[in-house]
């Protein structure tokens, strides 16, 4: 299972594969706008979409798989630390929404 | 006394794995990664960086969108095509992104035919790839064309709502399409060096002592993939929603 020094040998029948699932994924999700869905469904299916088709691209077309995990948790746990940048931008967004609201608009409140 | 200490055990060990492999690679009191040419390490790593930079981008747009108080533009309607009369919501973006998708699977065969040392098809696959993301380029060329000229979209301000569109758009989709660019041009290079037989032959780079190998290939490759990586949270991200 672990990758030898020459390099990533895969059979071409599994990036094939992988193409075929990231084209259905891209049509799905661009589904989900054509028939207008909306609201949590909208973005459970988008995130979900988004999520699968970044995760196989980094998984088998980068050879993330295969690689050791020293390399694997290198990369990927400080990614995570983005989800608290993401957290800390939407408290400041609902509150700066709020005091727009409540400074610029009155009666929107 | 004189003893013999043995110091060559004529083959390496099996490095070990799961966490515990995790602890030895890292304390090895060498290099980190094991079996990863450095230059594929290093690329990683900037991969690593250049993430933290599309997600400030990212999470800035959605910062400002969520707290704007006018209403936001309909990317479905802003980047629809009329096509035969009949108006279809985001198809210019859809087919960008079915163009960007295949240049990855490309891509990724060139990454395999390179490993085979088949230069041939290593040199053809690049060059699709390489099509495809001036391809790419030359799309969201005519989409920024579309929205600059038609719409009278600026990034200070647009008639259609929400000032901030046109700062977000045009920060995002560019800062993404210059990756493209500069990825097109070392998918020319990396082509050019691949049917030239600089990598069957090791002869060294423009830049650099180290001897050619096909490891760039893969290398360029996790660049590419990255580009269409970043596309697919921008497509979710910014057309989508």
């Amino acid at each position: 299972m672990a990758a030898h020094v020459e390099g990533q040998q895969h059979p071409i029948g599994i990036y094939l594969k992988i193409w075929g699932l990231l084209f259905v994924l891209s049509t799905a999700s661009y589904l989900v706008d054509y028939f207008h869905f909306q609201g949590y469904l909208r973005w459970f299916l988008i995130l979900l979409f988004m999520l699968l088709k970044a995760g196989l691209i980094v998984a088998v077309f980068m050879h993330m798989l295969w690689e050791r995990l020293a390399l694997m948790y290198a990369i990927l746990v400080p990614t995570v630390l983005l989800m608290f940048l993401l957290g800390i931008g939407a408290l400041e967004a609902d509150y700066t929404f709020l005091t727009r609201g409540v400074f610029f608009l009155k009666g929107l409140f | 006394m004189a003893q013999a200490i043995q110091t060559n055990t004529g083959q390496s060990l099996p490095l070990p794995e799961g966490i515990q492999g995790i602890v030895a690679d890292w304390s090895s009191d060498q290099r980190a990664f094991k079996n990863v040419p450095w230059g594929k390490a290093m690329m990683w790593i900037f991969l690593l960086s250049d993430t933290f930079i599309f997600s400030c981008f990212l999470i800035s747009y959605m910062t400002v969108r969520m707290s704007t108080t006018e209403p936001w533009p309909n990317p479905s309607e802003v980047f629809g095509l009329t096509l035969f009369g009949k108006s279809i919501p985001l198809l210019l973006i859809a087919i960008m992104t079915f163009v960007l998708i295949s240049s990855s699977g490309t891509m990724a065969m060139a990454v395999k035919f390179g490993y085979e040392k088949n230069r041939k098809m290593t040199f053809i696959l690049l060059l699709c790839t390489a099509a495809l993301g001036a391809t790419f380029v030359g799309m969201q060329a005519f989409e920024w064309t579309k929205l600059i000229l038609h719409e009278g979209i600026r990034p200070w301000g647009n008639p259609l709502g929400a000032a901030q569109f046109g700062a977000a758009f045009f920060m995002i989709t560019g800062f993404h399409g210059t990756h493209v660019s500069i990825g097109v041009i070392f998918l020319l290079i990396t082509a050019t060096k691949v049917i030239r037989g600089d990598l069957d032959h090791e002869r060294p780079g423009f830049m650099t002592g180290r001897k050619g190998k096909y490891e760039i290939v893969e290398i360029m490759g996790l660049y590419w993939h990255f580009v269409d990586l970043v596309w697919v949270f921008i497509f979710a991200v910014f057309y989508l929603w």
